[in-house]
């Protein structure tokens, strides 16, 4: 399981309602069915990974975020979460703002491009960065809008919602982000995770 | 044909008013069933049969000897398993499997009814079925399934009785007969009608039957159920036991040998003023229009929970009508998994041995099945 998972979890209320768009084989559908009690449904591009989802017994929909949330009316559920697939699509602006129409709350995790691993990459390799959570070649990834915790910081203020918490993930703990602490955060965390709202 | 011994019926006395505005009672429908009711009575599942089914799912009919026809999907172990569910399926009323038909003689006539037999609807077929959960003493049925036109009837039941059945699986259906579904099934009627034996549907009182015409709506009609790349890879441009062209109008090719031979064996097992009634009560089902445009409204009241499945490669009932229904249904915060499965196999895929789907069917009715027995 994704260390991230746990945190996710922390975030949501129990008793709650939660589309998880790029559900993946359901992993986190399954566990926050387990230990929240969510209503939860997802939404999975692949077929395989849909067939692994019914196997579990969860409720998904094969689809793409891009055209297959607007059928969800606004505030259909308490919680959407994008698991680190914001970069993925070909306009990350559209998503986020479908994610803040269909629910009520959105939790996003994006891999942070910041961190200091990639930034050395590139710097002393000078060929774009491969870890192992960014595995792909440049001309094979599937993640075409990357961005730093620093940039999806700033991606709030310009299309105008608002950040209720923001975490960063590094080796396995979580901490805070804040004003003060964001450049370091910024390079050393793998992953940041945000819990946003509508202005 | 001798059927009857084979044929298990359960005659309606309710009266049971149409759609067309006649009403009909003591009529029969014909029904089959598989694997045990438990005692709990909460393992029922009510299988809908397409077109030119019936309720002879698996096993052998009894009727033509030749395997049921969703023989890989329902048996022991199988994706509707029936060492583990009550299986039912009824023949639709306008069939021909038993269940009160065009076939079936008019007392007051005494003659058969032909044309004069009521013009039925989709709606009035699962009004004739819900009856058998009365017989079986079934206040809820695990599950209600069917593909193409038993599709339609999993929409239209959950939408008449939306406290009957516990899960939903239409398959590669509709909520709406599209033009081009309505213009393939008119020219199978005209196919009929134009052979001189079907003598304005009065044929059963002679000796000959409209054969012919009713093999070449057959044929018209199985295109529709194949897909270009699976006719394509299955026959090609092969001559049929020929070396060369015959430069004539016999069967030359593969393609044509196979088609004519459906033709053929169809007419054996199906009847034509049937093949008239049900396809025309495909063409007025509009689920749509039956709730003022808003299709979301015809699943309002129902908490049921639905597995939509769709196929890549069938154009009859291609997957953007399927997901208009996950679409509806998503709309009212309804609980749907969808999934689009991939095959070549066109519309027949559902009929077929296609891993993916047999496995998301077993799947999602095995895995509701134990979290409907935990909320309970």
């Amino acid at each position: 399981m994704k260390a991230e998972y746990n945190f996710i979890a922390n975030i949501i209320e129990k008793n709650s309602t939660v589309l998880d768009v790029g559900c993946d084989d359901g992993t986190l559908m399954e566990f926050l069915r387990k230990n929240k009690n969510v209503n939860i449904r997802g939404i999975e591009i692949s077929k395989e990974k849909v067939q692994i989802c019914i196997a579990k017994g969860l409720t998904v929909i094969e689809g793409n975020a891009e055209l297959d949330l607007k059928q969800f009316p606004k505030n259909s559920f308490d919680y959407v979460v994008l698991g680190q697939t914001l970069q993925a699509f070909i306009n990350p602006e559209i998503v986020i703002k479908e994610l803040l129409r269909v629910g009520k709350k959105a939790i996003v995790t994006i891999p942070n491009f910041g961190n200091w691993k990639v930034r050395l990459d590139l710097l002393f390799k000078g060929t774009m960065p491969i870890t192992s959570s960014l595995p792909h070649e440049w001309y094979n990834t599937p993640n075409i809008h990357m961005c730093t915790i620093k940039d999806f910081v700033r991606f709030s203020e310009t299309i105008n919602f608002k950040i209720v918490k923001s975490l960063a993930l590094i080796n396995k703990n979580i901490s805070k982000i804040s004003k003060s602490n964001i450049f370091l955060k910024n390079l050393l965390g793998e992953l940041g995770i945000f819990l946003i709202e509508n202005k | 044909m001798n059927i009857k011994e084979n044929i298990k019926t359960l005659i309606i006395e309710k009266p049971l008013k149409l759609d067309c505005g006649r009403t009909i009672s003591k009529f029969p429908l014909a029904y089959e069933t598989y694997g045990k009711l438990n005692e709990n009575k909460d393992n029922a599942i009510l299988v809908f049969h397409a077109l030119t089914g019936d309720q002879f799912v698996t096993g052998v009919n009894p009727v033509t000897k030749k395997d049921g026809w969703w023989s890989y999907a329902v048996g022991p172990k199988k994706s509707i398993d029936t060492d583990k569910y009550f299986v039912i399926c009824a023949n639709v009323i306008g069939g021909c499997m038993g269940s009160f038909g065009p076939s079936h003689e008019n007392p007051e006539t005494k003659k058969i009814y032909g044309t004069d037999f009521p013009v039925i609807t989709i709606n009035d077929m699962v009004n004739a079925q819900v009856n058998l959960l009365d017989f079986f003493n079934i206040k809820k049925l695990f599950s209600v399934v069917g593909a193409s036109m038993g599709g339609m009837q999993v929409l239209q039941f959950v939408s008449n009785f939306p406290d009957k059945a516990k899960t939903a699986v239409p398959i590669a259906c509709t909520s709406s007969h599209s033009a081009q579904n309505i213009a393939f099934n008119e020219l199978g009627r005209q196919a009929i009608t134009a052979d001189h034996n079907w003598m304005d549907g009065k044929y059963n009182s002679k000796s000959t039957l409209p054969d012919k015409g009713l093999a070449v709506a057959r044929m018209a009609a199985h295109i529709t159920y194949l897909s270009k790349k699976g006719l394509q890879e299955k026959f090609g441009r092969n001559l049929q036991e020929r070396d060369d062209l015959k430069f004539g109008f016999d069967a030359d090719f593969q393609i044509e040998s196979y088609l004519r031979y459906q033709g053929s064996v169809f007419v054996d097992r199906f009847d034509a003023n049937s093949y008239l009634y049900i396809t025309r009560a495909m063409d007025y089902f509009d689920l749509v229009k039956q709730f003022d445009g808003n299709l979301s409204n015809a699943f309002k009241k129902t908490k049921t929970k639905f597995f939509i499945m769709s196929f890549t490669s069938d154009w009859l009932y291609p997957t953007q009508e399927n997901k208009d229904i996950v679409i509806a249904l998503n709309a009212i915060g309804a609980n749907v998994g969808f999934v689009e499965i991939d095959s070549d196999k066109g519309h027949d895929s559902f009929l077929l041995e296609v891993p993916d789907f047999l496995n998301a069917l077993k799947n999602f009715l095995d895995k509701s099945y134990i979290e409907s027995n935990d909320e309970s």
